[in-house]
């Protein structure tokens, strides 16, 4: 580790694009192309519309929201969604959507663009799969908070239950207070801020990304470890916690920041002896 | 994957928990259809005991043989062995042609009583309490709820639950939820999976303690059963029961004046709580809640093995 140019051998962020076996194109904010899908809809901001969900039913509200979306409306508010599940899924469409209230299970899951912000609480795995766009969460959120994401930024003012972060392959997921056991289980790719306290097995398995905690962690998972804050990192949470009008409640500079230990990187060994030294 | 519910209010405040519960549990019941349960605590008389108990099930009765000759006896038999015993009984309903409700006093030893009763070949007693009064049955909520008359039930806690029979068959016996035999009062409904439930049943038969079916929920209300009959208050119960049980579970025990959750170490089955000053609510999906408070409300989930108790009163 070390030198002046971080690689991504190195622990956690790095400026490195990949090369080699693992080439692959990544999302881009430069290229035009990754922003609209060919069938999306031509949605103007400014023209706003809201409905009452109350006595609606799931698929009801969200057929409701793509007639809109199709009418041309940008801003589109939902009122009484009244924690019914898989509320705003599926959008892949750049679009303002406010919940007034609260969501169940699998709110805005496989979203790719829309800005979502979200009054109440969310229920379990709230934004799973997301592939770009913003999920802002005003309340508390349930268990499995953005599992698999990929893209996008899922933020969480309130505390989040367990396992936020399951299967992480990208994005950044920010929780202001506290979180669960088991939270960045399996981590693949991407960055997770939490303000709060961390609960047991942080980091459980993760093969890469980074985990920061402002708070205490009850204890690390499995080759996860503690690796040293840079500059970088603390003028990446400063601009992306500032977005968000979120603060570290100690300062940026106590925050602590882990990383895959890479101890259970075996992928080349068929009959691997370090893994049996973790295990 | 079941959906369970509670609701305790607090302060000595008494409400319809009756239709409360109904409502709750009708909207989890796309957790699980099968069979629905209630128990709900009321004031109840002074020195009476509430019996609920079956003398047949739901698919004896559409399809046995001479069933309907044998629940006349076998209801003959429980009023003949409630005498013998000198248990006074004051009142006596037909929730169903197989499931009564009745009121009686009695000075001796309870255990014996119930046990002397359940010997009767058929017959299960739900519950035996002095303001509990458990109900199942199967389907829907609604369709329980309108079956036993609950609607209007007055009292100050409740716990239900909707089963997907996955470990065990859909009968009533198998539905939630149990009743902490021989304990008047206490009572359990659970979401989960037992991993070391023939080991912890084994111990507890050793003990004396009876299995009624073989549903892995009802060992937790043996358990707790057990350890509150070994000094255990029921905080100490319930925490004690994380490092015990294996599996994955989130479970509520409620008692004549007292309701408590717990969850497993994995925190693997959901459970979202609502608490204000009044009134505390616990369901499985914050739809429950929701359907008693549509304004909005904060709510959080518990976090792995955590165990909370509150009091009625």
């Amino acid at each position: 580790m070390g030198g002046s140019v971080s690689t991504s051998h190195d622990m956690g962020l790095h400026e490195e694009q990949l090369r080699g076996r693992t080439q692959q194109v990544f999302f881009s904010a430069a290229e035009d192309e990754n922003f609209v899908y060919p069938w999306s809809y031509e949605v103007d901001y400014d023209k706003a519309a809201d409905f009452d969900a109350a006595d609606l039913s799931i698929e009801q509200i969200n057929v409701k929201i793509r007639e809109l979306m199709q009418s041309g409306h940008g801003s589109i508010t939902v009122k009484n969604p009244r924690a019914k599940h898989s509320l705003g899924v599926g959008i892949l469409n750049r679009l303002n959507l406010t919940f007034e209230g609260s969501l169940g299970y699998f709110g805005c899951g496989l979203i790719d663009g829309p800005n979502v912000r979200i009054t109440g609480r969310v229920g379990w795995s709230c934004a799973e799969n997301m592939m770009a766009g913003t999920v802002v969460i005003e309340k508390n959120a349930g268990s499995l908070f953005g599992a698999a994401i990929r893209g996008g930024d899922l933020v969480c003012k309130g505390q989040a239950g367990a396992r936020v972060g399951i299967d992480q392959k990208g994005g950044t997921i920010i929780v202001g207070e506290s979180v669960g056991a088991f939270t960045g289980f399996m981590m693949q790719r991407g960055r997770m801020i939490i303000l709060g306290d961390a609960g047991d097995n942080l980091g459980d398995s993760m093969y890469d990304g980074t985990i920061y905690v402002a708070g205490k962690i009850s204890s690390l998972g499995v080759d996860c470890v503690e690796t040293e804050l840079t500059d970088l990192d603390q003028r990446y949470l400063k601009a992306k916690l500032d977005q968000y009008g979120m603060e570290a409640p100690n300062g940026i500079d106590k925050i602590v920041k882990l990383t895959s230990g890479k101890q259970l990187w075996n992928y080349d060994n068929l009959e691997p002896t370090e893994k049996k030294l973790v295990l | 994957m079941c959906g369970i519910a509670g609701l305790i209010w607090k302060g000595g405040v008494t409400s319809d928990i009756g239709s409360e519960m109904t409502q709750m549990l009708q909207a989890l019941k796309h957790r699980g259809p099968d069979s629905t349960g209630f128990a709900l605590y009321g004031k109840g008389e002074e020195g009476v005991y509430v019996l609920r108990f079956k003398v047949a099930e739901q698919e004896d009765m559409a399809s046995g043989f001479d069933i309907h000759r044998q629940v006349i006896e076998r209801k003959a038999a429980v009023d003949t062995r409630l005498e013998e015993m000198g248990a006074d009984v004051t009142a006596r309903e037909d929730a169903t042609e197989y499931a009564y409700r009745y009121h009686f006093k009695f000075g001796g030893d309870l255990k014996r009583l119930i046990d002397y009763i359940e010997d009767i070949d058929g017959v299960e007693i739900l519950s035996v309490g002095k303001g509990l009064e458990l109900i199942k049955d199967l389907g829907d909520a609604s369709v329980v709820s309108g079956q036993y008359g609950l609607e209007g039930f007055v009292g100050t806690h409740a716990i239900g639950h909707t089963r997907m029979a996955t470990e065990s068959d859909v009968d009533i016996r198998s539905a939630h939820p149990y009743w902490a035999y021989p304990f008047n009062d206490v009572s359990v409904v659970h979401n989960g999976q037992l991993t070391n439930y023939w080991t912890n049943r084994r111990d507890l038969e050793r003990r004396g303690h009876r299995f009624m079916s073989n549903c892995d929920s009802e060992l937790i209300a043996v358990y707790v059963a057990d350890r509150i009959d070994r000094g255990d208050n029921l905080e100490a119960a319930m925490t004690r029961s994380i490092d015990e049980l294996d599996g994955v579970f989130t479970y509520l025990v409620a008692t004549s004046d007292q309701l408590g959750m717990a969850k497993d170490v994995m925190a693997a089955k959901p459970m979202v709580l609502y608490e204000s000053d009044e009134f505390v609510g616990l369901a499985s999906e914050e739809v429950a809640i929701r359907s008693i408070f549509p304004r909005e409300i904060d709510t959080w989930d518990p976090y792995q093995g955590e165990v909370k108790v509150w009091a009625a009163a």
